[in-house]
């Protein structure tokens, strides 16, 4: 495989994690913390998937979201949603922005794995 | 003959008498033991500052003159006072309700806080006053030199040093007895007390020559009335208009006298003294001309031809060796001249101060009042400068004017004079109609006439206007002669001054009110001022605004001074159902912080400060008619409903604030267990990950194991932090916990506490100043706990405060049995709408990444003074992040 | 009867204070008006006469004062927000 991904989190051991499964399985992953500036990282770095946390700082990953679906160039970019708050209406939430997964933290490293590759594929 | 080192003895010996009545009642005060300072009799005997030293002295002179004439000066002020009922009682009930400090205040106040009437008035008043100060320095010089041992001896120099003297010590004792309070609320009572005595040695002196020359000299009641029908004084006619004009003129000057003002309106405690001073004024001034004629007549008759009648009270006693007579004369005559001097000059200071020198300096710092800078202080700087001034101004005069008669003739121009403020004052307070434009014309007018016909002339021919324009009118128009003004001839030119500087300021008031329109504040506060009776408290100005509580606390700190302002905030807030410092800016609540900073500062200075921070709020046609709905609504509806209906509304905002509450409580509980899931979960999630990257890690280098298993070890200790932290506090909320209440002193905690952060900060940091440490303060509490709060407040200071080179002051205060701790940072503190968050659970406002906790420590802080029987608070208006700890000291908690 | 008596009781005490504020506002001009009388009595009377007249009319006054504002005080109370209503 192999591809570019774009990890929006904010929590240092938890991009260290998923940037050491991921890497491990051939992808480039670069990584961006801040929510303000997420749009202007999507569009620079062009990934071909985005992980995409919801509490960040500055800004919702909700909101980050609802940006990318409405412009042109990305409506169509490999979202997957990652929150710690696991209650049925994020999961909604997470839909209803147009997610394209939604993972509740903590997950098992197989299941990212997966996703990423699924999403990537299809 | 007396000896003039033993007459300067005795006067220096009186004057430090006076000071310390004068200590002695402001001590009595402060421990509130005001009451009899305060009794309708030391009212009555305040008023006595009518009667100045000229008149003293004076009025026998007057007598031996022009015969009875002298009585109206007493006249007017009798008819003033009985007819209390009508004017005084509206002047004073005004003064009190809207904090008036001088006739400046009320003039401006009353025309919608004009600044430029509150300055015409001031400047009338000054120049007024000047040379009346100037007198009471001659009379007292006078004097003096009548005990010289010889007119050779005494030079013209010595009399000026004389006057040079007495200024200067009168400036000393206004100053530390009229400066000492801000607030015209808290009253002079030292300078009240110091006059009351002053006006009783004065009419004591009085009756006493006049009972030493009527059974002395003469043979009793019956053989003075001979001798008056025998002597020159006989001769002399009732002039009818000289004795109608006097004796209005008198009255109005009573009225309008900045000094009579002071005394009447502003030093007022109680509108009940009124009562008692209605008959006991009239009955003083009664008794103070009752032996003026016997004394004239008498003089006349016993002293030499061409000797001073002005003088005769000491030369009669002291032509028969008197001494000791002549002594007591002596002081009444000091009494009067220093008493008037004294309250003259605070009085013009006041206004000075307010009126002039307040705008200028508000002006010169736009934006001021919030930025820097301590207003208290610049106001009571000025006021001293002020007294300072008015007295070398009153000295200056007396040199340059040559005293003599042409400063005596002084006193009834100076009343003529501030008798022009009369139909902008009366008019003020009876009719609604009158407004601004109308009452600065007529001032202004009034003023020039009065100038023109009166006080320039008084410097006589070829004085100020040359001969010619006596005579012919300047440039030759006859019609402007200052003696016939529009060609009114063979009038007493005082009459002529008096009628057409009055008739012109009048018509001028009342067409200048005709013809104008007044803005929305003169008619709110022209409604207001004429039906005080009605709405003694609503003074309507301050219409819908967005200025934020915080802001006017800052301010009314520099002006009122901290504690007193935040208790009148914290009062304010009460009312209206609020808990904290942070009443909401209702209409009502700035009217009233208006009115408690006029006290301080005058009514336009306050009005602009607060218009500086309300960002010019003016009001605007909604507002007065919603003022004019109310009205409306306050006469139909009975004072009763009205309180419920204030009742009503409290309980309304009472309940609208729980349920708001519960709202809140019920979206909190929501949010508190997703913020618990998401604490809980983060940590977790590194900790599954890489355990799962561990188990399947073959080949992972020693290195890379290390660390990711550091990881899990940091993130488990994480979630055991945050699991103690909430156990901590469902402990606390629950009231399960224990606590090892010992005996302790506030210093070794905050050592403790202090101590135990430093050790994990890195060095330098934040500056933490400590004022005095406190270690004495003695408390009965669980110092574990009690140092846990103390660690997390320094801890939060670390952490947040975002000023380039961060320091925390600890201050701390022991009043009542509490002593409260502040902490106040230099940052840029916590914004007003999350100040009622942080002491909620997770109200991190930040960024986690800095706060590196879970966002229960202001919470765990709560709770745990809650159980030791305090509170902490966040106090605004610090200028950054402020803290207050609060707990009761050992002494209180043993007690309870 | 008894209980008709009341009212009317309270009805002529206020009828009473009003009657008290209006000689309260008479005051003055009574003292204005005894003032000018020395201007009527021309140059036949002497001065001493005068005087006597004027100290007379002065005391007069005062007692005058005394009583009405010593009544005034103890029957209305000054310090009320609506110390006026007639």
């Amino acid at each position: 495989m192999g591809g570019r991904v774009l990890l929006i989190e904010d929590e240092p051991n938890i991009i260290e994690a998923i940037r050491f499964i991921l890497s491990r399985d051939g992808w480039a992953v670069d990584v961006h913390s801040d929510g303000a500036t997420a749009l202007d990282a999507v569009t620079a770095r062009a990934p071909d998937l985005v992980i995409l946390d919801v509490m960040l700082p500055n800004r919702s990953g909700y909101d980050i979201l609802a940006d990318l679906r409405a412009s042109e160039a990305t409506e169509a970019l490999p979202v997957l949603m990652l929150t710690a708050r696991g209650q049925k209406k994020d999961r909604e939430m997470a839909e209803r922005y147009g997610a394209s997964r939604f993972m509740t933290k903590p997950f098992s490293n197989s299941e990212v794995l997966s996703s990423v590759r699924e999403l990537v594929g299809s | 003959m007396l000896s003039f080192n033993l007459l300067v003895g005795v006067c220096l010996a009186y004057v430090g008498f006076l000071f310390l009545v004068a200590f002695a009642a402001e001590k009595r005060a402060q421990r509130g033991k005001a009451a009899w300072l305060r009794s309708p009799i030391v009212y009555t005997l305040s008023l006595s500052i009518y009667c100045t030293g000229w008149t003293f002295y004076g009025a026998v002179g007057y007598a031996a003159r022009s015969g009875l004439e002298f009585v109206t000066i007493y006249l007017g002020p009798t008819i003033v006072m009985i007819g209390w009922w009508v004017i005084l009682r509206k002047l004073v009930r005004i003064g009190r309700t809207q904090r008036i400090t001088s006739i400046a205040d009320l003039i401006s106040s009353r025309y919608g806080k004009s600044t430029l009437l509150g300055v015409l008035v001031t400047v009338l008043a000054v120049v007024g006053t000047t040379p009346y100060i100037a007198l009471q320095l001659q009379s007292v010089t006078l004097a003096f030199a009548v005990f010289a041992p010889s007119t050779a001896e005494m030079q013209a120099s010595d009399l000026n040093s004389t006057a040079l003297w007495v200024a200067a010590g009168l400036a000393l004792f206004t100053v530390v007895f009229g400066t000492r309070n801000l607030d015209v609320n808290e009253r002079h009572h030292g300078v009240v007390i110091a006059i009351a005595v002053e006006a009783v040695v004065k009419i004591v002196a009085l009756i006493a020559v006049g009972v030493f020359v009527v059974w002395g000299l003469s043979g009793g009641a019956g053989d003075i009335m001979r001798m008056i029908d025998a002597s020159p004084i006989a001769a002399w006619e009732i002039q009818p208009e000289r004795w109608v004009t006097l004796t209005f003129l008198a009255g109005a000057a009573f009225l309008c006298l900045p000094r009579m003002f002071h005394v009447l309106v502003v030093e007022n405690s109680d509108e009940r003294h009124l009562a008692t001073a209605a008959w006991a004024f009239p009955l003083y001034l009664m008794l103070i001309s009752l032996f003026v004629i016997p004394i004239a007549v008498v003089g006349l008759a016993v002293m030499p031809a061409g000797a001073n009648p002005d003088l005769f009270v000491l030369t009669v006693p002291l032509a028969f060796d008197r001494d000791g007579l002549a002594m007591l004369s002596f002081l009444g005559g000091f009494s009067s001249a220093t008493s008037m001097v004294i309250v003259a000059a605070i009085a013009l200071s006041t206004m000075v101060s307010n009126h002039i020198v307040m705008p200028i300096w508000l002006n010169a710092r736009q934006g001021g009042a919030t930025v820097s800078g301590d207003v208290r202080n610049v106001v009571l700087l000025s006021r001293r400068v002020s007294i300072a001034g008015v007295l070398a101004l009153g000295y200056l005069y007396y040199r340059f004017s040559g005293g003599g008669e042409a400063l005596a003739a002084m006193g009834l121009i100076a009343f003529v004079g501030v008798a022009q403020v009369l139909p902008a004052l009366l008019g003020g307070i009876f009719w609604r109609g009158a407004t601004r434009v109308g009452a600065a014309t007529g001032v202004t007018l009034g003023f020039a006439v009065w100038l023109y016909t009166l006080f320039l002339p008084s410097f006589g021919v070829g004085g100020v206007m040359s001969a010619a324009t006596f005579e012919a009118g300047p440039w030759g128009i006859g019609f402007l002669r200052p003696r016939a003004l529009f060609g009114l001839e063979g009038i007493d030119p005082l009459v002529h001054a008096v009628f057409w500087s009055l008739a012109l300021n009048t018509a001028a008031f009342f067409l200048g009110s005709l013809l104008s329109f007044p803005r929305p504040l003169e008619r709110l506060q022209g409604a207001t001022f004429v039906n005080i009776y009605r709405y003694s408290d609503s003074a309507r100005g301050w219409g819908r605004s967005f200025v934020e509580a915080e802001d006017l606390l800052m301010m009314a700190q520099r002006i009122l001074g901290a504690g007193e302002a935040q208790a009148l905030f914290v009062a304010a807030a009460t009312e209206q159902g609020k808990a904290g410092y942070l009443p909401d800016v209702t209409p009502d609540f700035l009217e009233r912080l208006e009115r408690e900073l006029s006290g301080s500062v005058g009514a336009a200075t306050a009005h602009a400060m607060l218009g500086q921070i309300t960002g010019g709020v003016t009001v605007s046609v909604e507002d007065l008619m919603r003022v004019a709905d109310e009205s409306a609504q306050m006469m139909e509806y009975s004072s009763q409903l009205e309180a419920k209906s204030d009742e009503l509304e409290r309980t309304a905002r009472q309940l609208r604030e729980a349920n708001e509450k519960l709202t809140a409580l019920s979206i909190q509980k929501d949010a508190f267990l997703s913020q618990i899931s998401h604490e809980l979960r983060t940590p977790m999630t590194s900790i599954r990950a890489f355990s799962e990257i561990l188990m399947d890690g073959d080949g992972m280098e020693g290195t890379d194991r290390r660390k990711y298993s550091s990881i899990i070890h940091d993130e488990t200790l994480r979630l055991t932090r945050l699991l103690d932290d909430l156990l901590d506090l469902s402990v606390l909320e629950n009231g399960q916990v224990t606590l090892n209440a010992r005996d302790a002193s506030l210093g070794a905690v905050l050592d403790r506490a202090l101590a135990a952060v430093e050790s994990r900060a890195e060095p330098g940091a934040l500056r933490i100043i400590r004022g005095e440490a406190g270690g004495e303060v003695a408390l009965y509490t669980d110092t574990d706990r009690l140092s846990q709060v103390f660690i997390n407040i320094v801890s939060n200071a670390q952490k947040y405060c975002d000023a380039d080179d961060p320091e925390l002051r600890i201050e701390y205060r022991e009043a009542g049995g509490k002593v409260s701790v502040d902490f106040i940072d230099n940052g840029t503190g916590i914004p007003k709408q999350s100040q009622s968050l942080i002491f909620e659970k997770f109200a991190r406002l930040t960024d986690q990444r800095r706060a590196g906790g879970a966002g229960l420590g202001l919470a765990i802080c709560r709770e745990i003074m809650a159980r030791l029987g305090g509170e902490i608070e966040y106090l605004p208006g610090q200028g950054g992040a402020a803290f207050r700890v609060t707990l009761p000291t050992a002494a209180a908690s043993a007690a309870a | 009867m008894s209980d008709r008596g009341e009212p009317m009781f309270l009805a002529r005490e206020t009828y009473r204070r009003r009657r008290l504020m209006d000689a309260a506002r008479i005051l003055p001009f009574l003292g204005a008006f005894l003032f000018l009388i020395p201007l009527l009595m021309g140059t036949e009377a002497g001065t001493s006469i005068s005087k006597i007249y004027l100290f007379l009319a002065w005391l007069v006054l005062i007692l005058l004062a005394f009583v009405v504002s010593r009544r005034l005080a103890a029957n209305v109370d000054l310090t009320a927000e609506e110390g006026e209503d007639g």
